[in-house]
């Protein structure tokens, strides 16, 4: 018959009678046949195996590979050989959410691996099993500080946020009925008075986002953040770059009550925006506020160590519509993806990625100013992403980079966002600045 | 697998100063981090070497039951087989290497792909256009709704705040409403599982200028299909509402009806489940959303770039592979499969519906409770002999509920030894039933207790060592 199908037309007929029906069509003899599809879909023909890699290749080719100095919440990290092959299990691949534990222990164990790691990463007491993404774990994040706040609606997000994500925060807040209002920047930071300010006018404020680095890859003082918002009892909310938290001070330390991001800078590729895992931390007192899974351990009736699905009644198919969060399906193959990245790396392996990624991004940074061209805008500490003005056309500029192969920051403003990844080497970043200094 | 000897957490593995990288020589010069700006302490992450970090995830996975190890009938999961060459596709570095704020004019291939695969969901349900942004399932029910409530803001209709949804729903409807800020009617099942009209009249002639939408998915969480779908559109459409088609069930589909036809105007689609990329343990998946012509301008931000572009990718060369020819046999294959299973199990698990079902149906557990044997220990007892067990407990129309969905790629033979092993333990649970109560015996482990887990959370390595 077809290579995914295995019913002989032996099959066919001995099934046929058993289901009591004389052919396929009559299975569907129920439904009015004003309703059915009787016509031919307009989709390609059936293609062989080396027919589809044939079109994908060529389509391959249609894309310009660039080197990549690009980052605005998204980088070009390595991807170490291990993780695509570990990954590639089926038994980790083609399984789905571990509902039968029994069966289930290598997602079950991974997940929880996954929520410690995190927990050591961002500083804080829980983990839920990943999120879809940055963006949307900072909605939830959004979300969940307005349900604990009983009947706060009002959320305050600072100028330094990533504008998408911004925009992700904005469009659940409308269908939500939340009220956000943004805290103003001094000198490319959050101002903590004009915070102080909106803390004490407004009523019914529910949360504060804050980003660690920040939109222009600023390290931002948070000192005092977290107690002007606990003052008020709005919670403190930190989105960061995963990775940076390896050597950054963390969302823990700044006293925050949520920590959100997104993983992708743990070594997951680029692929045109997706798929990334969103992860989402929060204090012990909010765990059972949290959306999204979350494992625990527990003991089987062997007495062995076992892990499993907890705090269920959180979730929406128990709670339905007064669950904490509609998310069912999360991004589970990325956790594992993340765990193994981390477990690989370790303690001394991701710092040394961060210190190099720093060391490259302040490299870089000086060449680019001793060319006279350019100006960081900010006299603040940067991690491994900085922005910096042109005096020239920025976009002919931009054009330029990528003639030469380069994917040369990412243009706003009168200037550009670059970062720099422990993948970037010196060579690559000498020609950069050469085309950036004609 | 021995749990024993390889069912340690990848921290206990550790010991400082094992190496599991490597990395290049800092040639930028001494750009030291600033000490107020780093953590006191540094993050408590494992030390390995790179074969212990192997072995210990390879040993994880042969604790693991996926599609590719046996039988999967989780019911509305449609696990179905996920194709070798799609992985390879997907992994192409011209693909995988693309930042997603590079130009448009470096990325012609990626947005072709886009384009493509949006012109073959339109033709396969009938819908005009299509956003990839959400990620998955549940978060193109709440894209969905934010369409419908866009659109009803756009109207001045900002009263239509109520949506439909039958009491068979899974639980992410009724979740993502209120996500959207919307408030659920439910409408009754009648004694044959479908909705039932009189109780749908009745909350239109109540409610009707405050329904925002209707959302169902066809067939239904029975697994049996909406007869009477084109009464419904109209009067939901009659009183301004819309109608939101929950993807979830669209494999028996293919082939058989498009949801355009039948009179929804929205919808999302699990690429997961009817597009064949795999489900990972629980995600990635992809839920892109379909409108019908007009509707197109009330899509929202609901993620920032092209949603998950490399499982789009995956169902992109699923399609072209299936081809016209072959995707119109997916729906009847997994129907004939669901009814031959159904017809050779029913004289001993409750059949509540007769009939005709789709894809899936649902046994209110076993027919002789006499010995007190329930769905859960059918379920553990299936583990025992190499299947996965059905979804349970769902839909919450019966208290045993038992629900079962062989794909399409399933063989006579595997489903007949599914069925003699169904008919095995119906035996079992009359003659030694305790063994099932118990089960399961042959798993690496037992079952668990999820009351401990609960009530005392332990779910950090920080958390258990302080135990």
């Amino acid at each position: 018959m077809y290579k995914y199908f295995p019913h002989t037309e032996d099959d066919l007929k001995a099934m046929l009678e058993k289901a009591g029906v004389e052919s396929l069509d009559g299975l569907y003899a129920q439904i009015p046949e004003s309703i059915r599809f009787r016509g031919e879909y307009d989709i390609p023909s059936e293609m062989s195996e080396m027919e589809v890699r044939q079109l994908f290749e060529t389509l391959g080719t249609q894309n310009r590979q660039l080197t990549c100095f690009a980052g605005y919440g998204v980088y070009d990290h390595y991807t170490p050989a291990v993780i695509p092959n570990l990954l590639a299990r089926s038994e980790f691949l083609t399984s789905y959410t571990p509902y039968q534990a029994e069966i289930s222990q290598g997602t079950l164990h991974y997940i929880f691996e996954y929520q410690s790691m995190m927990t050591e990463l961002t500083g804080m007491d829980i983990s839920n099993a990943s999120m879809y993404d940055g963006t949307t774990a900072c909605a939830e994040a959004m979300m969940m500080a307005v349900a604990a706040g009983k009947k706060a609606n009002r959320v305050l997000v600072s100028d330094s946020l990533n504008k998408k994500t911004f925009e992700v925060l904005q469009n659940y807040a409308l269908h939500q009925g939340i009220t956000l209002e943004t805290i103003p920047l001094k000198d490319g930071a959050t101002d903590l008075s004009a915070l102080r300010t909106l803390l004490s006018t407004l009523e019914g404020v529910a949360g504060v986002i804050v980003q660690q680095p920040n939109v222009f890859g600023i390290v931002e003082d948070y000192d005092g953040f977290a107690e002007a918002c606990h003052e008020k009892k709005a919670l403190f909310i930190m989105d960061s770059v995963a990775a940076d938290l390896a050597v950054l001070k963390t969302p823990g330390e700044w006293g925050a009550d949520i920590a959100v991001g997104d993983g992708q800078s743990l070594g997951i590729p680029m692929q045109w925006g997706g798929p990334y895992v969103g992860y989402m931390c929060c204090t012990e007192k909010l765990i059972r506020k949290m959306p999204g899974r979350i494992v625990g351990m527990t003991q089987d009736n062997r007495g062995q160590r076992a892990f499993v699905l907890t705090l269920q009644a959180r979730e929406q198919h128990i709670r339905r519509q007064k669950a904490t969060s509609n998310i069912c399906s999360n991004q589970s193959l990325m956790a594992l993806w993340v765990t193994v990245y981390l477990s690989l790396m370790g303690k001394q392996g991701l710092k040394e990625a961060a210190e190099l990624s720093y060391a490259g991004a302040h490299y870089l940074c000086d060449q680019l100013l001793q060319t006279g061209r350019f100006k960081l805008d900010f006299d603040k500490p940067f991690f491994n992403e900085f922005y910096v003005s042109y005096d020239g056309d920025a976009d002919m500029l931009s054009q330029r980079f990528i003639d030469a192969g380069f994917m040369g920051g990412v243009r706003f403003g009168e200037g550009f966002l670059f970062a720099v990844t422990e993948k970037r080497t010196k060579e690559e970043i000498d020609n950069l600045v050469k085309i950036a200094a004609l | 697998m021995n749990n024993r000897l390889y069912g340690n957490l990848i921290f206990e593995l550790s010991k400082e100063g094992r190496r599991g990288y490597s990395l290049p020589k800092n040639r930028f010069g001494n750009y030291e981090i600033p000490t107020e700006m780093r953590r006191s302490n540094d993050a408590a992450l494992p030390e390995c070497d790179e074969p212990t970090v192997v072995r210990h995830y390879t040993n994880l996975s042969a604790n693991n039951f996926g599609v590719d190890n046996g039988f999967y009938p989780l019911g509305s999961c449609t696990m179905k087989y996920n194709p070798k060459i799609n992985e390879e596709m997907a992994a192409l570095p011209q693909f995988q290497n693309l930042h997603p704020d590079q130009p448009a004019a470096t990325t012609r291939g990626a947005q072709a792909i886009v384009e493509l695969l949006e012109r073959s969901l339109c033709a396969l349900t009938g819908l005009a256009h299509f956003t990839f942004k959400p990620y998955a399932g549940a978060h193109g029910e709440l894209t969905g709704l934010m369409v419908i409530d866009n659109y009803h803001r756009a109207q001045g209709n900002m009263q239509r705040k109520k949506v439909v949804v039958p009491d068979s729903a899974h639980g992410t409807n009724p979740a993502s409403a209120a996500v959207c800020g919307l408030e659920i009617i439910e409408v009754k099942s009648g004694a044959d599982g479908q909705v039932d009209l009189a109780d749908l009249q009745r909350i239109v002639s109540t409610e009707g200028a405050n329904i925002a939408a209707m959302m169902m998915t066809n067939p239904n969480t029975l697994g049996l299909f909406e007869t009477r779908i084109p009464e419904i559109a109209k009067l939901i459409h009659d009183c301004g509402a819309l109608m939101y088609y929950d993807g979830a069930n669209l494999n028996p589909m293919l082939g058989v009806c498009r949801p355009g036809d039948m009179g929804f105007d929205v919808m999302h689609i699990n690429l997961h489940k009817t597009f064949s990329t795999p489900h990972g343990g629980g995600g990635p998946g992809s839920g892109p959303v379909g409108v019908r012509e007009g509707l197109q301008q009330f899509f929202p931000v609901v993620s920032p770039y092209h949603g998950n572009f490399a499982v789009m990718m995956r169902a992109y060369a699923y399609i072209l592979t299936l081809g016209r020819e072959n995707v119109r046999k997916v729906g009847p294959l997994a129907t004939l499969n669901a009814n031959y299973i159904k017809e050779s199990l029913r004289d001993v698990y409750e059949l509540p519906i007769d009939g005709l079902c789709c894809h899936e149906f649902v046994f209110d557990g076993l027919k002789n409770k006499s010995t007190g044997v329930t769905t859960m220990d059918v379920a553990k007892r299936l583990l025992d002999y190499g299947y996965h067990a059905p979804t349970i407990y769902f839909p919450l129309l019966f208290h045993e509920s038992l629900m079962i969905e062989p794909t399409e790629n399933e063989s006579r033979e595997t489903i007949d030894g599914f069925i003699d092993v169904m008919r095995r333990i119906a035996e079992e649970a009359l003659t030694t039933p305790d063994e099932v109560k118990t089960a399961p015996h042959k798993t690496p482990i037992g079952r668990v207790d999820d009351v401990l887990a609960a009530k005392h959370p332990v779910v950090t390595f920080r958390q258990m060592k302080e135990e």
